[in-house]
């Protein structure tokens, strides 16, 4: 079975992902909106895991959300909150449901989380995922018995092109492609020139690559970013720019900053296509993609 | 050498493992809780002094040299009577000690540390744990440094995507192993032992609790 997502990717088309932030709670409404929004404009969304170790509603149930209401979903995985067995049963259960996308990651620690006393897991990592998922597609689970079924994921993984040292995390990419990564969707990448050479040294690869562009909503945010989360580097330019933008105009300079950098991936070629997140204002992702042209 | 590292419980803590008992004896231990300055003589003797101040009887005190070695004749001589008296031990050792005194005098232990991990003194005065004692060894190929212990998520096929600068993502004075181990290989031409895929850990190497009989 070939997903939308997966046809998407082998068409050549520049593709186009986004993601959507399952909330805490069990009223899915703001939720629902956001895949109303986005369903018809991306190729598709992704489904985030308790993003930093906040607890929240599923990925599987928000997966299952988008499938109800139309959209193509890639779960998102960590290998945080479950072991070995609850990993594999769940994509069992996307797979009957007709979930057949996801990204394998290794987790946030919960020491980042909300619940900071509670046991993180990491049974597997997120190279080790990716091949039990290939191992699962030929009809057999991890300890070597058959499946009644196998399952079919385009699955894919991330990286981070800013690290530092990034020979560690260049070598633990190739460890996923060899795993069987289909697609990767990249930390967030705001210095073009930097993200062109890993881009050339990335090329040699059969995976298509997705750069992820985090919505800049304000300076402070930027500097933040900068302070806080490992491998993202917003040029000091970007936050001049951002810091000159009129009292209130703030998101929209945001805006046209993040529709820039993806009409200059998209017009230079420099990858595959973008990964949007727009932590906490996914509505006004389809303004960033008309301001790209990509509506 | 290794050592039992220990970190004194709070007070309150203390206090409330010790409701509704009136008369203490304490115990510190001569060796680890000494050397981490946790359980030595000098904090046994502090010891004394809270309790004291928080009400308690302490019946007596004694620093003894190694208490997860089971207590001595000599020992029982000099301080059984006192700590017959008391209505718990508050042991200043790690928690093998208070599970050794424990279990050979049926008496009531009360553990007056956390046990934090076994570590290993470093030069600079401190310890590190690096190794938790899994029981599937893998740092033949890792260049002699274990990750299952001295990565915070265990992860055995290289770095997660939180390291920065060669830091934990937990904490930036803690390095990121996975650059440690990186660098090590790269300074021995072993790189390539880090690109090898590393299948699923076995957590069973010895299942949970540890047992060993001596061969033969």
């Amino acid at each position: 079975m070939t997903s939308p997502f997966k046809k998407a990717l082998d068409s050549g088309k520049f593709v186009v992902t986004s993601e959507v932030a399952p909330l805490k709670g069990a009223n899915t409404e703001k939720f629902i909106h956001h895949v109303e929004l986005l369903k018809d404009k991306v190729d598709a969304m992704n489904v985030t895991d308790h993003q930093s170790s906040v607890m929240r509603f599923p990925s599987l149930g928000g997966a299952l959300l988008v499938k109800e209401h139309g959209g193509e979903p890639i779960l998102q995985m960590t290998c945080r909150d479950r072991n070995r067995l609850a990993l594999q049963a769940d994509l069992l259960f996307a797979h009957s449901r007709g979930i057949n996308n996801v990204l394998c990651l290794t987790g946030d620690s919960v020491m980042l989380g909300d619940h900071k006393e509670a046991k993180g897991v990491f049974d597997l990592d997120s190279s080790q995922l990716l091949k039990t998922i290939r191992r699962m597609e030929r009809g057999r689970d991890l300890a070597g018995n058959d499946l009644d079924g196998n399952i079919a994921m385009c699955a894919g993984a991330i990286v981070t092109p800013e690290a530092n040292p990034i020979e560690p995390q260049l070598i633990k990419f190739e460890k996923k492609i060899e795993a069987g990564a289909e697609f990767i969707q990249t930390q967030a990448v705001y210095d073009m020139d930097n993200f062109k050479s890993f881009m050339d040294y990335a090329r040699q690869f059969d995976v298509r690559i997705l750069a992820g562009i985090i919505l800049l909503t304000s300076a402070g945010m930027a500097r933040f970013m900068n302070k806080n989360v490992a491998g993202v580097m917003v040029p000091q330019s970007l936050i001049d720019e951002m810091a000159g933008a009129p009292k209130g105009g703030a998101l929209k300079k945001g805006i046209e900053i993040t529709a820039r950098m993806i009409r200059q991936i998209r017009d230079e070629q420099i990858c595959d296509g973008v990964h949007i997140m727009a932590i906490g204002k996914e509505e006004v992702v389809p303004d960033i993609m008309g301001e790209a042209g990509l509506l | 050498m290794i050592r039992s590292i220990t970190q004194q419980k709070s007070v309150e803590e203390i206090e409330r493992l010790l409701d509704g008992m009136g008369r203490i004896f304490i115990i510190g231990c001569g060796t680890c809780t000494t050397l981490t300055r946790t359980g030595g003589a000098p904090e046994v003797e502090e010891m004394n002094r809270t309790l004291s101040d928080k009400g308690k009887v302490v019946t007596g005190t004694t620093v003894v040299p190694v208490a997860c070695d089971n207590l001595t004749p000599e020992i029982l001589n000099d301080h059984g009577s006192r700590m017959n008296q008391a209505d718990a031990l508050l042991v200043m050792s790690c928690a093998f000690g208070v599970q050794t005194i424990g279990s050979q005098l049926g008496a009531m232990v009360i553990p007056a540390q956390d046990t934090i991990f076994i570590g290993k003194e470093s030069p600079g005065g401190g310890f590190n744990e690096i190794c938790t004692q899994c029981g599937t060894c893998i740092i033949g190929e890792t260049g002699g440094v274990c990750p299952v212990t001295a990565c915070h998520k265990g992860l055995v096929n290289g770095p997660c995507g939180g390291t920065n600068n060669g830091s934990c993502e937990i904490d930036v004075n803690k390095d990121c192993v996975w650059t440690v181990i990186y660098n090590r290989l790269k300074d021995l031409g072993r790189i390539d032992t880090m690109r090898k895929y590393q299948k699923p850990r076995n957590h069973l190497g010895e299942p949970s609790p540890g047992k060993f009989k001596v061969p033969g």
